[in-house]
């Protein structure tokens, strides 16, 4: 499966994507009429009338002997009307100029012929070269809302089950990893990595809950990235059915004294940053009372390694 | 009590975010920590502060506050208010220092989690 379909499954943010595959991958075959009327070379203009009149269609391929030699419609029968010719045979009147379509290729494909050769329809032929339908623009439109049809169908359903995603792949277990890289220094995006793992969550179909108790914990360490590392870092979200695990790494500096790090009001931060409301010694603390669980490993020179967990309610992910 | 009663009330200048108005506010919270708001402001909440920074609208945006009150009608750099307007952050200026703003919300029926 492409990854593409594979993330459409997932929930609420791809609808289009999905919608956008199936039509793109909707065959001629699908849309086509077929069986198709047909008729025959020597039959006379006047019975492609009756023929017409009888199936309520503006025009018809012509077949001898089980080939395809042509395409009769009523621009042709008005020429032989107009010159009182009507009891000529087809193959008089007939087009033989053919433009087709394949029963295999996208319907897009065979769509964007029509608009650029302008003729009403194309007969639709197999690989052989067999004709096997027909194919006008209202075959199109009625294929493509069908189409549409499914697709919202199938996303509706995806939406409704989003844990369905981790339980249909095969594996002893399966999770979703999610990259954030955070620069030191970049106070202008200061939490857009936590907004985005916000929203990558709503999307999975979390709930708001869940998403902002995890967003508020991943900001402070995202804060922290900014204001404190060597080089920035990064955050590494883990998700699973049953429980989410935030890393948060960097290469140093370290924190000397971990316990004192976690002590209410204890900041390192510099004047700058306490000018734009930082440092208030909280990230932390913060980080303890959003998660389940967290644990910090630093050592100074080698950088410092921030874990998070939290566990997803039941039926919440 | 919506957005736009404490607007209209109070005579906030509407710097960003005309559209979401209409949402209900559940409290309120002042403070210029960034970390104490993250602690201490709840979803739906007006928030009381001096602080313009860009990063004041990431955290509203990730609480999912109801408006932003830039208090004493302190500068809002123009960063700001474009980013804020594009995350869908109401943000709010009042010509009022802090404590005022806050006594004349809390006149409108608009609590803490305290009280």
């Amino acid at each position: 499966m492409k990854y593409a379909a594979l993330l459409s499954r997932m929930g609420k943010w791809s609808p289009f994507s999905k919608i956008h595959e199936l039509i793109r991958e909707l065959k001629v075959a699908r849309v086509m009429t077929t069986p198709v009327v047909t008729i025959s070379s020597d039959a006379a203009m006047a019975d492609v009338k009756e023929q017409m009149r009888i199936h309520r269609i503006s025009g018809m391929p012509v077949v001898d002997d089980g080939v395809l030699v042509g395409l009769i419609s009523t621009a042709d029968l008005i020429l032989a009307l107009e010159k009182g010719e009507t009891g000529r045979p087809i193959r008089d009147y007939m087009t033989t100029q053919l433009i087709l379509a394949q029963d295999q290729e996208p319907v897009l494909e065979a769509l964007r012929r029509l608009e650029t050769t302008g003729v009403g329809r194309l007969p639709v032929v197999d690989k052989q070269g067999k004709l096997v339908g027909i194919l006008t623009r209202g075959d199109v439109v009625a294929g493509l809302l069908q189409a549409l049809q499914q697709a919202y169908d199938e996303v509706e359903k995806a939406q409704g089950q989003p844990r369905r995603f981790f339980e249909a792949l095969e594996s002893d277990e399966t999770s979703l990893l999610l990259r954030y890289y955070v620069k030191v220094g970049d106070f202008t995006h200061g939490g857009q990595a936590s907004a985005r793992l916000k929203q990558a969550l709503l999307q999975i179909g979390a709930s708001p809950q869940l998403a902002r108790r995890v967003a508020i914990a991943t900001y402070e360490a995202e804060i922290n990235l900014i204001i404190h590392t060597t080089a920035g870092g990064q955050i590494l979200a883990e998700l699973r059915p049953d429980h989410i695990t935030v890393v948060v790494q960097d290469t140093g500096p370290g924190i000397p004294d971990v316990n004192l790090a976690r002590q209410p009001g204890y900041s390192t931060a510099s004047q700058v940053a306490r000018e734009m409301g930082f440092g208030a010694g909280m990230g932390l603390t913060n980080i303890e009372r959003c998660a389940d669980d967290m644990d910090i490993w630093s050592v100074v020179g080698v950088g410092t390694r921030l874990e998070m967990i939290f566990q997803v309610p039941e039926d919440k992910l | 009590m919506i957005v736009r009663e404490a607007v209209q009330n109070l005579n906030l200048t509407i710097l960003a975010g005309t559209g979401p108005l209409d949402q209900e506010v559940t409290g309120g919270y002042a403070a210029d920590l960034l970390s104490c708001v993250m602690a201490g402001a709840a979803a739906g909440n007006l928030w009381i502060t001096l602080q313009t920074h860009l990063n004041v609208v990431a955290v509203a945006s990730l609480l999912g506050l109801a408006a932003v009150v830039v208090a004493e009608g302190a500068p809002v750099p123009p960063e700001t208010v474009e980013k804020a307007r594009e995350q869908g952050v109401v943000l709010l200026s009042s010509p009022l220092p802090v404590f005022e703003t806050v006594a004349a919300l809390v006149a409108l029926g608009i609590h803490g989690r305290g009280t």
